[in-house]
């Protein structure tokens, strides 16, 4: 809301409902629309619609739920327009469980639904950050015309921790009359489509938006490098809740003198191959350890980045299990 | 001698010839719509929105802002739409797979949460765009290219009607049947739909129109018989009329 984003619709879904219920309260106190609907089909489908009016609008969901949004968030890239969308990952597959999980990784980044596109990926690791990915998700999405998401897991969803709200920018929404469909008094009517049955046109189409997705690559790639510098011997690359379980172990090997580095990837898509890449060939690393809340996802952009120049050793844990820094710490000290 | 112009297009159409096949009605339907936005002055702060199936290029024919949706997604699309922006005057136009099908979830939340939209429903009883498939409104015995002994009730089940359907539930303000295979029907179709564009300018709740209209290419039928078939066989199943009007405040 503090970035103007008054349009929510929405299906309850755990481990995330509180911010539909909160957000029942409240939008109707700022003059905003909270909606419940029938499904997140439904749900995507409304933002779709919202978003064609040039407002700010967003969802909130869960791994099955945003399964369902994934026809929606392919219209929505396809059609060019802004939302957010946010996953709190829960552990599948199926119904799975409610608990935290990072398996939503490749559903994220090569995207659920059909078709050539791409979501903007955030992935915070604190509830202070989930708060500036929200606000920079919108503006990124106005900035693109194209859906983002902010991608957390149960953990992150579930967690109570202090925020400070005055490091978070006044957002200005760009002006939208030049597309969004609003009536066409005194201008030629507006279309928003996505069909183009023509192959050439279609093409032309599936270009301009790969050249969309090479300005994001070039512009909007995001990381955090913690303790690594040039003697590092391991660097572990870790998103969101595993990072944050790495740090914990990172700061413990470095007391015990052990010089392990932690590289997180804050930007899903674009992935930071190019920093780790650098990271992976400076010549005192030997080895990398990707942790993850899955049974290996991100490790694929790993193994581009790294390109086979360095071993790359895996420990994940799955079902809602979330790693400790004890057990990252066994795994380090077989590599050391 | 002057003349008076007593016939012209409406401003809410375009030039542009439509791909419907001859014989088909969307055009009629189309117009009537166009005529009603013209008639009320709407055009200039109205968006359609188009489905997936025949009519999906029904933005190359209206001349005002225009969406197109996924498939069946037409209601939760102008849900987001006209909440949004309550000022506008939203409509979706859709057919019997897309609306009565895979989009049924969509129609009936829509409708049963009042959004302030109408719906032009199309029902041909049959997939036009795909090229003649079995639709949930198509008639008991009909032979399509899912049903090619004829749609068999016993596994089937019954063409929905979804006029009744929805009037099944309290929160819709207007909801009728009309066809377009006659000039008097055609009339009468005009009036509903007028009505149903009436009640949303007055902030009314959810309003749907069914027309019954034709597939002469998928009925393999000439245009003379597809309209005779409407009157022999879909409008004893469908009955036309009002069946639900705004209840009194």
């Amino acid at each position: 809301m503090r970035a103007g984003a008054i349009h929510y619709f929405a299906y309850p879904i755990t481990p995330q409902t509180e911010v539909a219920e909160y957000l029942a309260r409240r939008m109707p106190e700022v003059g905003g629309v909270f909606l419940q609907a029938e499904s997140e089909v439904a749900a995507s489908n409304m933002i779709f619609g919202a978003a064609s009016a040039g407002v700010r609008v967003f969802t909130t969901s869960s791994s099955p739920g945003i399964s369902l949004m994934s026809e929606a968030m392919s219209y929505i890239a396809a059609a060019e327009l802004p939302a957010v969308f946010v996953n709190i990952v829960r552990n599948g597959p199926g119904l799975g469980g409610i608990l935290p999980s990072q398996g939503d990784y490749f559903q994220a980044t090569r995207g659920g639904g059909h078709g050539d596109y791409r979501l903007l990926v955030l992935a915070p690791s604190s509830v202070q950050e989930t708060v500036e990915h929200v606000m920079l998700a919108f503006d990124l999405a106005d900035k693109y015309r194209n859906p983002v998401m902010v991608l957390g897991d149960g953990l992150i969803g579930q967690m109570m921790e202090p925020v400070d709200f005055s490091s978070v920018p006044t957002p200005h929404p760009p002006d939208k009359s030049s597309w969004a469909t609003t009536g066409c008094k005194s201008r030629k009517p507006y279309l928003i489509k996505t069909l183009f049955l023509d192959p050439q046109q279609s093409e032309e189409h599936n270009r301009k938006l790969a050249a969309k997705y090479d300005e994001m690559r070039k512009h909007e790639v995001r990381f955090e490098k913690y303790n690594i510098d040039n003697d590092c011997k391991v660097v572990i690359v870790a998103f969101g809740t595993a990072a944050r379980v790495c740090k914990t172990a990172v700061d413990e090997l470095k007391r015990n003198g052990l010089r392990v580095g932690l590289f997180r990837p804050i930007s899903l898509f674009p992935f930071p191959y190019e920093p780790l890449h650098e990271i992976s060939e400076t010549g005192t690393v030997h080895a990398l350890l990707v942790v993850e809340m899955n049974t290996g996802q991100m490790i694929d952009d790993v193994r581009l980045a790294v390109a086979d120049r360095k071993p790359i050793a895996f420990y994940g844990r799955q079902g809602g299990m979330v790693p400790s820094p004890e057990e990252v710490l066994g795994e380090i000290h077989q590599l050391i | 001698m002057a003349s008076n112009l007593i016939f012209q297009c409406p401003d809410s159409m375009t030039d542009a010839i439509t791909h419907y096949c001859p014989g088909c009605t969307h055009g009629i339907i189309h117009r009537l719509v166009a005529e009603t936005l013209d008639e009320l002055g709407l055009r200039e702060r109205t968006v359609g929105v188009a489905p997936v199936g025949c009519s999906v290029l029904a933005y190359n024919y209206f001349n005002c802002d225009f969406l197109e949706a996924a498939h069946g997604r037409a209601p939760a699309f102008a849900t987001g739409l006209k909440r949004a922006r309550p000022d506008l005057i939203v409509f979706t136009y859709q057919g019997d797979g897309d609306l009565a099908s895979i989009g049924t979830a969509e129609i009936i939340h829509a409708a049963n949460r009042g959004e302030k939209f109408t719906t032009i429903f199309v029902n041909n009883a049959i997939y036009g765009m795909t090229g003649g498939q079995m639709a949930p409104t198509t008639l008991p015995g009909q032979v399509t290219t899912t049903s090619p002994f004829g749609r068999d009730v016993q596994t089937c089940g019954y063409p929905i009607r979804v006029r009744e359907l929805l009037s099944a539930l309290r929160t819709p303000a207007y909801i009728a049947r009309v066809a377009v295979h006659t000039p008097r029907h055609v009339i009468e179709a005009k009036k509903a739909v007028r009505k149903a564009f009436q009640y949303q300018v007055q902030g009314r709740c959810f309003s749907l129109v069914e027309v019954l209209s034709t597939c002469p290419t998928n009925w393999g039928m000439t245009p003379i018989e597809s309209t005779q078939w409407v009157q022999d066989n879909m409008v004893p199943y469908f009955p036309l009329g009002e069946l639900k009007v705004p209840e009194e405040e």
